[in-house]
């Protein structure tokens, strides 16, 4: 199943409108911990962003002593970033996950049928993979150095099975030091992986694992 | 009169058993309760029965749908009933007859340990039968199905109105307890163990510091694999001190795993006998500078039955009854009663020969990015008591 950017985007959004000043937006960042604020009008329509650099270039250095109270009543419309890349709730995470690296955005409002609907950041998006690597949930991390060719996941998932242990996820990396190989990363639910490790020897594949002298696992 | 210390066992205790070859094995408690036998250390009246935590303690922390549920697979086979989705019925923790039982027999061990200290009845208390520290709770973890400590802390909180300290020195990251606690600044969890990289449950980073109000009140020390006795003590020590300190408990309720031995089959680190003989120097030295003596000790886990465990738990009784550290081998008696049964040759002594493994290749290396970890878990901690003694 592919990921679609509305089972991950926040769909209760604080958002200000172009008359708001800098104080507020100052104000709201604060007390919500976020970085970045959708602007809209009455209409839900998304008019632009106003991320947490643009208020720090607009509002004087705390290191000078100079008094501007006057530019904290400023109007966000002077300082927001206009016509903001947006995404669709039915956009694909790995898409979404592009667009921000090559755009170097930090936040993507979600927009379907002319309003905003949500958004995400891209503290979402790493949590996001985070969750993919399974890490979030407690198992023993497995990682296994097998020959590039067709069929090895099939062989080593084999083992997993036969050994009755569930697998919370499975990451592939190409094998930097030989191109022939790749390295499975499989996050395993088990505390006693040893039986499995074993199997899995047993089988011919190559587990890498803390190197024990002296102790034979 | 108030006792020093009390030792919570009982035969009940060894019916906590998920099959004859599951590594989590609490024929240690037997082993461990006879070795103290023979060198006199316990006696009959030392030893007080656990109490069986009531339904209604064991929902303190977990789920009262889960704890059915653990019930059920207790009595019966249930087909239709998905047990895996609850943690049970897997290869880690299989259903057993009278689960329920045993699991709320190991948590009213604990229990029964905090009732001693916090009643005064005695300054300090030992449950080796305890220390289940990955339940989680509406679900079994890691061959645990109640957390034992998890409840206790909770009970401490409501009955005795204590503000608690907890210290795990499992191998294995401390993470039922830790997120039974995460968002509260009223206990403090300290967990110092391998790293997640390899080894269960993943967990344990030094950025997991607690959330919200509890922001701070969580720490973990996470050692690299092969970490040797100086570097592992270097991080407790330094980090029990700093926090003790700083969090002002009142009272101490230690996690004593003793999985962090070279000789361990589950996790790669490369402890020996002194860390044992050292880890529960500090707790109790702590316990009496800042909590009026009061120290609960709990097991955990510790996978070489034989050559390990005995001898690592042995030591915390003793010195929680102030008795000189033994040397020297151990009691003649009690070697010749169970080498038969075991199947690796026993260490014949209390302290591990030295060395008890080839050198380390790469040990200052390891030590040094032991010792930076620490920085960065401290780091926070130490800013704020320099700015507190700053004002």
């Amino acid at each position: 199943m592919e990921m679609l950017v509305e089972e991950i985007m926040n769909t209760s959004v604080p958002t200000l409108t172009p008359t708001h000043t800098i104080n507020d937006a100052l104000l709201l960042l604060k007390a919500k911990r976020i970085r970045h604020i959708p602007i809209i009008n009455a209409n839900k329509e998304i008019l632009g962003v106003v991320t947490d650099r643009d208020l720090k270039k607009a509002t004087p250095s705390t290191l000078l002593n100079s008094n501007n109270p006057e530019v904290y009543e400023l109007p966000l419309e002077k300082i927001m970033t206009k016509n903001p890349i947006v995404g669709h709730p039915l956009d694909f995470l790995e898409e979404t996950a592009t667009i921000f690296y090559d755009n170097r955005i930090g936040c993507l409002p979600i927009v379907s049928q002319g309003k905003l609907v949500g958004m995400i950041t891209e503290s979402d998006l790493l949590y996001k993979f985070i969750e993919l690597t399974g890490s979030h949930q407690p198992g023993s991390q497995i990682e296994v150095r097998v020959p590039n060719k067709t069929g090895v996941l099939f062989e080593v998932s084999k083992v997993f099975y036969e050994q009755k242990v569930n697998v919370l996820s499975v990451l592939v990396y190409p094998d930097k030091a030989n191109e022939d190989y790749k390295i499975l990363v499989l996050r395993v639910k088990t505390m006693n992986p040893l039986k499995l490790i074993e199997a899995l020897r047993a089988d011919d594949f190559e587990v890498l694992w803390p190197n024990h002298p002296g102790k034979i696992l | 009169m108030k006792k020093n210390a009390v030792f919570v066992f009982s035969e009940d205790q060894l019916g906590y058993k998920f099959s004859e070859t599951h590594p989590f094995n609490q024929k240690r408690l037997t082993l461990t309760v006879d070795l103290l036998k023979e060198m006199n250390a316990l006696s009959p009246s030392d030893i007080v029965a656990p109490r069986i935590a009531t339904d209604e303690e064991l929902s303190l922390v977990h789920d009262p749908g889960y704890i059915e549920i653990v019930k059920k697979a207790s009595l019966e086979k249930s087909e239709t009933t998905n047990y895996e989705s609850y943690g049970i019925g897997t290869e880690d923790t299989p259903i057993f007859p009278h689960m329920h039982e045993a699991s709320a027999s190991l948590v009213g061990g604990t229990l029964t340990a905090v009732d001693y200290v916090m009643e005064g009845k005695s300054v300090h208390a030992l449950n080796i039968g305890g220390g289940l520290h990955h339940g989680f709770k509406g679900r079994a973890s890691g061959f645990c199905v109640y957390n034992d400590s998890s409840v206790a802390i909770k009970y401490m909180q409501q009955k005795y109105n204590a503000r608690v300290l907890y210290i795990d020195t499992d191998a294995h990251h401390g993470d039922g307890v830790q997120w039974s606690f995460y968002d509260d600044p009223n206990v403090c969890t300290i967990s110092i163990h391998e790293t997640g990289r390899y080894l269960f449950p993943g967990t344990g980073n030094i950025t997991e510091r607690g959330t919200g109000e509890g922001y701070g009140t969580s720490f973990n020390f996470p050692i690299d694999a092969f970490t040797e006795d100086d570097s592992f003590l270097e991080i407790y020590r330094t980090a029990l001190r700093e926090i003790v300190e700083a969090f002002k408990p009142d009272v101490i309720l230690s996690q004593n795993g003793a999985d962090a031995h070279y000789f361990d089959p589950l996790t790669h680190l490369y402890g020996t006998m002194n860390i044992y003989r050292e880890i529960p120097k500090l707790a109790h030295e702590l316990a009496h500078q800042y909590c009026d003596g009061r120290w609960i000790a709990v097991g955990g886990g510790g996978y070489d039955i034989w050559r390990v465990v005995p001898r690592a738990w042995s030591l915390l009784w003793m010195e929680m009854n102030d008795i000189k550290t033994p040397e020297g081998n151990l009691p003649k008696v009690w070697l010749d009663r169970w080498s038969k049964e075991s199947p690796v040759p026993f260490i014949p002594t209390w302290m591990d020969p030295n060395p008890l493994y080839e050198p380390i290749p790469r040990k200052a290396e390891i030590t040094e990015k032991n010792k930076q970890m620490l920085e960065k878990a401290l780091y926070a901690l130490r800013n704020q008591q320099s700015y507190k003694n700053h004002q």
